[in-house]
């Protein structure tokens, strides 16, 4: 019987190499693929995951595994996907979480299909993450390591994507994966875990920011709630919600940035308690484990990949929209970012977060 | 898994070392081991072997022993061709023009390029026709004075296409110009004669023609004006300093030898396949041109151009369905640019990046084809499918 193919995503990291090496382990037809991503010209040694470098990583390993290896260029429909919406969201004010794009217009789409063509059943990537089947319906669940888990920037897949993805790693702790590497004798072994966003190489994303786009350093005010003048801030885009130092004016009391008003181009601070909100709204909601809710549900919410689980009410007010009740109030919500609804181990789902009350 | 037995259908970018080449350079891996300058008996073997291996070489392409120079490998000929030529012909006669054609292996073009944009020499490209095929008549259009050496592709690796080397070895001659031709794919097809040819240099590379890599030589005419490239030891006539890789010289006699005999023979076989492929696939598969000239080419070679196809991504497919190819514009890195060949054919980006070559060689039979050509035409409608990054 011809054994199934399954296309791993590489990236010369330690943990798409062990992704692979199991799959192996466990008798697939394995083949690597790695996505050759957008840089800035010049740049093309610093995109974290697609570098030469890079590269060579994951061809050694593809070889030490007796795997084929195939590069996919994907710089153009990179840019055009995730780049320049980055680059846009900035300029309306918002954050964005441009791996949630990725996942969902390159990985799950242009890359799921090249493995498809390649005629693979399956893509498998190193995400922390689970994939249960459950009456029918696939499932996705947090990482067995919940200080991993990477379900966050996964909740975007639709049942059709879940049902074509293994994620080999997600009953690994992080650790475990490690002494895998070099169990299985990875050149990769040590290699550092990648941080940050891949396009920005080593840079600042404040400095990638004034590099492509014009009028991204428009100065502007700074004010409190009330509307007083306290001071000049350099764009927008270079300040995030929540931050505090770097504002440039002095307080009695520490001063927060609360929010960015486009229209006036001013920056909104605000004292510790004023951060906090009880309320968002979130758009582009994908039901990502259970059917579309049309009745309010009880879950609990990350608003950030790396934020803490608060308790919340959902309550859908479209197909794809919901109103989420915190039952306490919580600093620092972010429109651009994703809010993310989680049953015990479960991904229920989640949107992005257009604003808050 | 890694398919270890993929249908090789690319010749053109190396081949198998037939097990008769083998055999003949074993014994001088550790038996005859000497150096072939050395004194002593273990030398005089070597040299022997050397010397043999020269002669084999010289009689089948119609040279004289010592015209024959062994190098490490096609474009190491290639760069001392045109390097020691212009530096010499400079030297000798303040000539420092230099012409190629708009098809040449890289080894040619990168190594004018140097000496133009190094050392001063003016280059000058000769354009070619829609099947990149080089007019004579162009060469004596561009021929000047001061033209110190004229270097035009036999066989071009990228489109097959064959060139009236004869022809321009005749304009060369009659304008009393140098003119050096790379025959790396030729030799592995073509009966080579240096005198029919009109040729004054000529380079060839063993890995073509079912030799060992990393050996090939250097036709020079006897009297042709050359500096040495590489300096050192009198090896080579004082133009290739090196102890002699005895072992792979051997091979390479060998292997030559095997190639020249029954080549009609075999290349009637092979133009028979090729022609198969060309109009399976201009049948199969639509938006299809074939890249370089329809018969004026060599035997075992078909390329092609899909437009709006990834090359690619179309040659991985093909891997991954088993099948080893190659095309104008390989990339191992996923940034793959439109080649300078099938540009100077005056392709489209659109189509330069769609480009296959699927090269016949020994272990080719009708069965691997058949298994390809129901293959290919799914394949590339896949491809279409998944867009086009460009």
């Amino acid at each position: 019987m011809q054994k199934q193919r399954v296309a791993v995503a590489m990236s010369g990291g330690v943990d798409s190499s062990v992704a692979a090496a199991l799959l192996v382990e466990q008798g697939y037809d394995v083949l690597g693929i790695m996505l050759r991503l957008w840089s800035e010209s010049g740049q093309d040694n610093h995109n974290r995951c697609c570098t030469p470098d890079a590269m060579a990583y994951a061809r050694q390993v593809a070889v030490q595994l007796g795997i084929p290896f195939y590069p996919i260029d994907a710089r153009n429909v990179f840019y055009d996907q995730v780049v320049e919406y980055f680059i846009r969201d900035y300029m309306k004010g918002i954050t964005p979480n441009p791996c949630i794009r990725c996942n969902h217009n390159i990985r799950w789409d242009f890359l799921l299909n090249h493995a498809m063509a390649f005629g693979a059943s399956h893509l498998a990537t190193g995400h922390y993450a689970r994939i249960n089947l459950d009456n029918d319906r696939k499932r996705l669940l947090k990482a067995v390591d919940e200080q991993k888990d990477q379900s966050y920037v996964l909740h975007v897949l639709n049942q059709e994507q879940l049902s074509h993805t293994i994620f080999p790693l997600g009953e690994y702790r992080k650790e475990e994966v490690r002494q895998l590497a070099s169990d299985f004798k990875l050149p990769v072994a040590d290699r550092g875990d990648s941080q940050d966003l891949c396009f920005l190489g080593n840079g600042d994303y404040r400095d990638f920011l004034t590099r492509h786009s014009n009028g991204i350093t428009t100065e502007g005010e700074i004010i409190n709630l009330q509307g007083d003048y306290l001071g000049q801030h350099s764009g927008l885009a270079m300040y995030t919600i929540g931050q505090r130092r770097g504002l440039g004016i002095s307080s009695a009391v520490p001063l927060y940035v609360l929010e960015k008003d486009l229209e006036k181009n001013s920056l909104v601070v605000g004292t510790k308690n004023q951060r906090l909100k009880d309320r968002l709204w979130a758009e582009n909601v994908n039901w990502v484990s259970i059917s579309p809710r049309r009745e309010p549900i009880h879950a609990s919410v990350k608003i950030r990949y790396k934020s803490m689980e608060e308790h919340a009410r959902i309550i859908p007010t479209a197909a794809d929209k919901v109103e989420v009740t915190f039952e306490n109030p919580i600093p620092d919500i972010t429109p651009g970012q994703a809010a993310v609804f989680y049953d015990g181990e479960y991904c229920l789902g989640g949107g992005i977060i257009q604003r808050s009350a | 898994m890694l398919n270890n037995s993929p249908i090789f259908l690319d010749y053109a970018s190396t081949t198998p070392v037939d097990p008769r080449v083998i055999e003949a350079m074993l014994p001088y891996f550790d038996q005859s081991y000497g150096n072939s300058s050395s004194i002593h008996q273990l030398g005089q073997q070597a040299e022997n072997a050397l010397e043999r291996s020269r002669l084999t070489i010289a009689n089948i392409i119609g040279a004289r022993k010592d015209e024959v120079v062994f190098t490490s490998c096609g474009s190491e000929s290639d760069n001392l061709a045109l390097r020691g030529v212009a530096f010499a012909q400079r030297e000798n006669k303040s000539a420092s023009h230099i012409l190629i054609s708009a098809v040449e292996h890289h080894a040619v073009t990168n190594t004018a390029l140097q000496l133009a944009d190094l050392h001063g020499f003016e280059l000058e490209i000769i354009p070619v026709d829609k099947f990149g095929i080089v007019d004579p008549e162009e060469v004596n259009k561009h021929i000047r004075d001061e033209t110190a050496i004229v270097s035009i592709i036999f066989a071009n690796n990228e489109i097959g296409s064959i060139n009236p080397i004869r022809k321009i070895g005749q304009v060369c001659r009659n304008q009393g110009v140098l003119f050096h031709t790379d025959a790396v794919q030729a030799a592995a097809h073509m009966p080579i004669d240096v005198n029919d040819l009109n040729v004054d240099l000529l380079s060839i590379g063993a890995h073509k023609f079912y030799g060992p890599k990393g050996v090939g030589a250097l036709y020079i005419r006897e009297g042709t004006p050359i500096f040495p490239v590489q300096t050192g030891g009198g090896q080579e006539f004082g133009l290739r300093a090196g102890t002699h890789n005895i072992p792979l010289i051997v091979g390479m006699g060998k292997a030559l030898e095997l190639t020249q005999e029954r080549i009609k023979e075999r290349n009637d076989h092979y133009s028979k396949l090729r022609n198969l492929l060309f109009s399976a696939i201009t049948d199969s598969v639509p938006m299809t041109r074939i890249t370089g000239h329809p018969t004026q080419r060599l035997p075992n070679h078909a390329s092609f151009a899909f437009k709006d196809v990834d090359g690619n991504t179309l040659l991985m497919m093909l891997d991954a369905a088993g099948y080893a190819c190659s095309s104008g514009s390989a990339c191992k890195t996923g940034s793959p640019e439109p080649s300078d060949v099938l540009l100077a054919l005056g392709l489209d980006p659109d189509w330069a990046l769609g480009s296959l070559r699927v090269t016949l060689g020994q272990q080719t039979s009708s069965e691997h084809l058949e298994g390809f050509l129901d293959v290919l035409p799914k394949l590339i409608h896949q491809v279409r499918g998944l867009g086009n990054p460009n």
